[in-house]
């Protein structure tokens, strides 16, 4: 990681109420995505720190990150913890505001998302945990007049001979002294926090109704709002009668906005009332007409022409030419929606010269940027308070800050504090999908069954095309549409292969998804990988391995959980084993899963997972990490299918657009490798790996290829 | 209209046919219980009327008059019931969106069996979705909620 090799400074402010407050910013050049509208980084004005120390001992860490189930309210802490040598049990956490101080340091913005927030703070935490602690021993070495290298901290005490002072009673002078520029980092061997299973530190708020997410932020004389946004992508609205609307009672005003037209109500309740009574004419715009069904053909024509080179090597022609049986496939996944538990929502407030936001963002700087715009106000001027977040997955990682700009364009409008509230409905035909997929893939195998040629051709919307990120796109090819395909790690087996891209352009508002273009990738790959192991007449474990080289991380994972699994014993009758590995964000993950089916309908018995992330802050957050990828997986591979008829998304709510529970839940087993690897991530890894180990399985169990998602039989 | 919430009477003008859960979270200030659907699909709005579980996002509110109900905030402020107690326990929760509806549920079901099932857990608990997927540890911190009640874990 390039951060470890970038020499950081440390910063310190102090903050009303006393203590001390240790901060770190990186400087040098970040990747600024957002640079010409973000605020300069590290004003003194606002709380630049990671660590604020109390009086009465208690240890708050300001999270950079956002807490969205994956557990960093826990891991972050952990981290610095383990160099402070504080008291575990006075840790407490809390969502720093938005500020470049708490930039991503290799993205160079606020925000959480590609699985990074454990390894890009890494070494960022030790080093601000490390100079505080001895900022604190500087402060008691001076206080008892003794070597501060004869001192030691331990559990939020500073230590000498018979000398003892706890950090709450330190940590005012220690603020005062300058900030060490090179804190000496523990031995990882010395680790005595990092490594450990530790209960996480939100379970207390959140079993109790206490944690607040964006939707139950509530401010004085706060109206909800509810948007009527266009059915069609690209609509809008042409004219609008409001008077059914304000008459139902607690309405108090209906706005026009870009997205659509806003019922403003004292509570949810009158403002959905409202939203229903609201008459609109809608210009539904050139995308009207359009049907998956027609897309679906489009894709299926396009994916047979070639697209724009995202990896080739060697003579791919000449290869097919040399081989001796030639295997293709089309595969294709539609588009999906996240589908957080806790649908879309902001609180925005303005007063003059500040505008303040509440919600669960996972994209700070963006969303802080967008607020500043629509209320012509410097970004510095807007204080973003992140909230817990009721699930992310990528939605709440916009760079056009959907939800946040309505709220801020209401509460200019109205002069009112408001919260726009998006209902299920709005939340899953309100856009921002992960885009549909087809793939066509070809290989030439040799006599001995050894694939030695590869064409993989990819159709699908870029993601990042018409963001601040598409300065990311390469010779027309943006990387996420094609990870895990364009770098898969049988390709260096495979002398000559080719993988290519056409990235058509649609109005549907398309967005990363937990594993973003692994979602589609490692489905695709790993399933024709297998058909490729029966056509040659082997074991697909035995397989992969011979394609994988040996001493290789993914080998080491495979073996992992097909020994784990139990691959190759008898499994009871009808019930088929299937298996698939996969790299993502930096972490190796193979699943093998055994399925049957039931009445035409596909049972997942149980799933073994192995990961090789690198070394681990807090395994008891990898296995739950794990445990959720398969599930968030497992939902798409077996239901997920959002699908359009004339411009319309035809689901709605959880009845048409079913997720997997309880009933359903496999068995799931998840093995964590002992590793030095560099850090990975945990957050999405355990997501691609699920639908290939599934459909594999359900080809074991009954002969039939599925190369659709969601699976179906029939 | 007059309500009886978590033991305490609260007098509310809305309409009677306002669904419990925007009583509840924009009337009454209990945001623990959670919108997720809107229409019974997802569980999240999961409350106790009179002890037994329900959907408060599709129950009209004059409804619930009459009745005793519970929220997660009455469950227990401190974290004390056996079913919470399992879950941190477990560390079942992840974003924790959905868990206010899962804790009531589970909470209910153990009132009805209190040495549930495998089978008995799926029917009580198939109605509440996470997304999270904590679905796992979610069934082995109801029996460990059994256990811990069982042995005096509570009252």
């Amino acid at each position: 990681m390039s951060t470890l090799s970038r020499r950081a400074f440390l910063t310190r402010s102090a903050m009303a109420g006393g203590g001390l407050v240790i901060g770190l910013t990186l400087p040098g050049p970040v990747r600024r995505l957002f640079a010409q509208e973000a605020p300069a980084a590290a004003k003194p004005v606002v709380p630049n720190a990671f660590i604020r120390i109390a009086p009465d001992d208690t240890v708050t860490i300001l999270l950079k990150h956002s807490e969205m189930g994956q557990g960093i309210y826990t891991s972050l802490p952990m981290v610095i913890a383990e160099e402070l040598e504080c008291d575990w049990k006075n840790v407490r956490s809390e969502h720093a505001p938005a500020d470049l101080a708490y930039a991503h340091t290799v993205f160079g913005i606020q925000m959480t998302g590609g699985s990074t927030s454990t390894w890009e703070s890494f070494d960022q935490l030790r080093t601000a945990g490390a100079a505080a602690r001895e900022m604190l021993i500087s402060a008691a070495a001076t206080r008892w007049g003794v070597p501060a290298g004869e001192c030691r901290a331990e559990n939020g005490v500073v230590i000498h001979g018979d000398h003892r002072a706890r950090f709450g009673e330190l940590a005012e002078a220690a603020a005062e002294l300058p900030v060490p520029e090179a804190p000496k980092l523990k031995d990882p061997k010395d680790w005595k926090i990092i490594g450990q299973r530790v209960r996480r530190l939100d379970s207390p708020a959140k079993i109790t109704g206490k944690a607040e997410f964006g939707m139950d932020v509530r401010r004085p004389g706060m109206l909800v709002a509810l948007v009527a946004r266009s059915p069609v992508f690209g609509g809008k609205a042409k004219s609008f009668r409001a008077g059914k609307a304000k008459a139902v009672p607690g309405v108090v005003d209906v706005v026009q906005i870009p997205s659509g037209v806003a019922v403003l109500g004292e509570h949810f309740w009158a403002a959905r009332l409202g939203r229903d009574a609201l008459e609109i004419d809608w210009e539904p715009g050139s995308f009207a007409s359009h049907s998956t069904t027609a897309q679906r053909e489009d894709f299926h024509n396009r994916v047979r022409t070639d697209g724009l080179v995202a990896a080739a090597q060697g003579d791919v022609k000449a290869a097919f030419g040399k081989a001796v049986q030639e295997v293709e496939a089309e595969y294709e996944v539609p588009y999906l929606s996240h589908a957080m538990m806790e649908p879309l929502n902001c609180t925005a407030e303005i007063r003059p010269g500040v505008c303040e936001i509440w919600t669960g963002t996972q994209f700070q700087t963006g969303d802080q940027a967008a607020a500043a715009q629509i209320a012509g106000l410097k970004p510095e001027q807007v204080h973003v308070h992140t909230t817990f977040l009721g699930g992310g997955f990528g939605r709440r990682a916009n760079p056009r800050s959907d939800f946040v700009s309505e709220a801020v364009h209401l509460a200019k409008a109205t002069g009112r504090p408001v919260k726009v509230v998006w209902t299920r409905e709005d939340d899953l035909r309100g856009g921002y999908y992960r885009p549909m997929w087809v793939s066509r893939l070809r290989a030439g195998l040799d006599a001995g069954g050894k694939p030695i040629a590869w064409s993989h051709t990819v159709v699908g919307q870029s993601i990042i095309a018409g963001t601040p990120f598409a300065a990311m796109i390469k010779n027309g090819v943006d990387e996420t549409s094609v990870e895990g395909a364009a770098d898969s790690p049988y390709l260096e087996a495979i002398a000559d292969h080719r993988v290519d891209l056409h990235s058509p352009d649609l109005p549907i508002p398309v967005l990363w998804w937990r594993s973003v273009g692994h979602s589609h990738t490692a489905f695709v790959v790993e399933s024709f990988v297998d058909e490729l192991a029966h056509a040659a007449k082997k074991d697909p474990v035995a397989f992969r391995r011979e394609l994988l080289p040996e001493g290789s991380r993914h080998r080491r994972v495979l073996d992992s959980a097909a020994e784990a699994f139990g691959w190759g014993k008898p499994l009871p009758a009808g019930h088929g084993a299937g298996i698939a590995v996969h790299e993502s964000f930096g972490s190796v993950v193979a699943q093998a899963a055994e399925v049957s089916v039931d009445q035409g309908r596909i049972r997942v018995h149980r799933v073994v997972c192995a990961i090789d992330c690198g070394p681990v802050v807090n395994p008891d957050g990898v296995e739950a990490q794990m445990q959720s990828g398969i599930v968030y997986g497992l939902s798409a591979a077996l239901y997920g299918e959002i699908t359009f008829r004339d411009g319309q998304v035809e689901q709605s709510n959880f009845h048409d657009y079913p997720v997997l529970r309880m009933v359903e839940m496999p068995k799931v087993e998840v093995h964590i490798a002992r590793s030095t690897e560099k850090m990975g991530g945990a957050g999405e890894p355990g997501t691609p790996p699920i639908a290939p180990a599934v459909a594999n399985a359900l080809f074991a169990a009954t002969g039939k290829r599925l190369r659709q998602l969601p699976l179906r039989l029939a | 209209m007059k309500l009886q919430v978590n033991g305490e009477e609260h007098d509310v003008s809305v309409p009677a046919d306002m669904p419990l859960l925007w009583v509840l979270r924009d009337v009454l200030g209990l945001t623990g219980t959670k919108f997720g659907c809107g229409m019974a699909q997802c569980g999240a709005c999961t409350v106790h009327l009179d002890g037994r579980a329900l959907r408060s996002c599709v129950l009209p509110v004059s409804r619930a008059v009459g009745h005793r109900i519970t929220t997660i905030e009455g469950l227990d402020p401190e974290g004390g019931h056996p079913v919470q107690k399992a879950w941190a326990e477990l560390d079942v929760v992840q974003c924790g969106y959905c868990q206010s509806g899962q804790i009531m549920a589970a909470a209910a079901l153990l009132q009805e069996v209190p040495q549930p099932t495998d089978a008995d857990i799926d029917a009580a608990l198939s109605g509440n979705i996470c997304r999270c997927g904590t679905y796992q540890r979610i069934r082995a911190a109801v029996h460990q909620a059994a256990r811990l009640a069982g042995t005096g874990g509570r009252s």
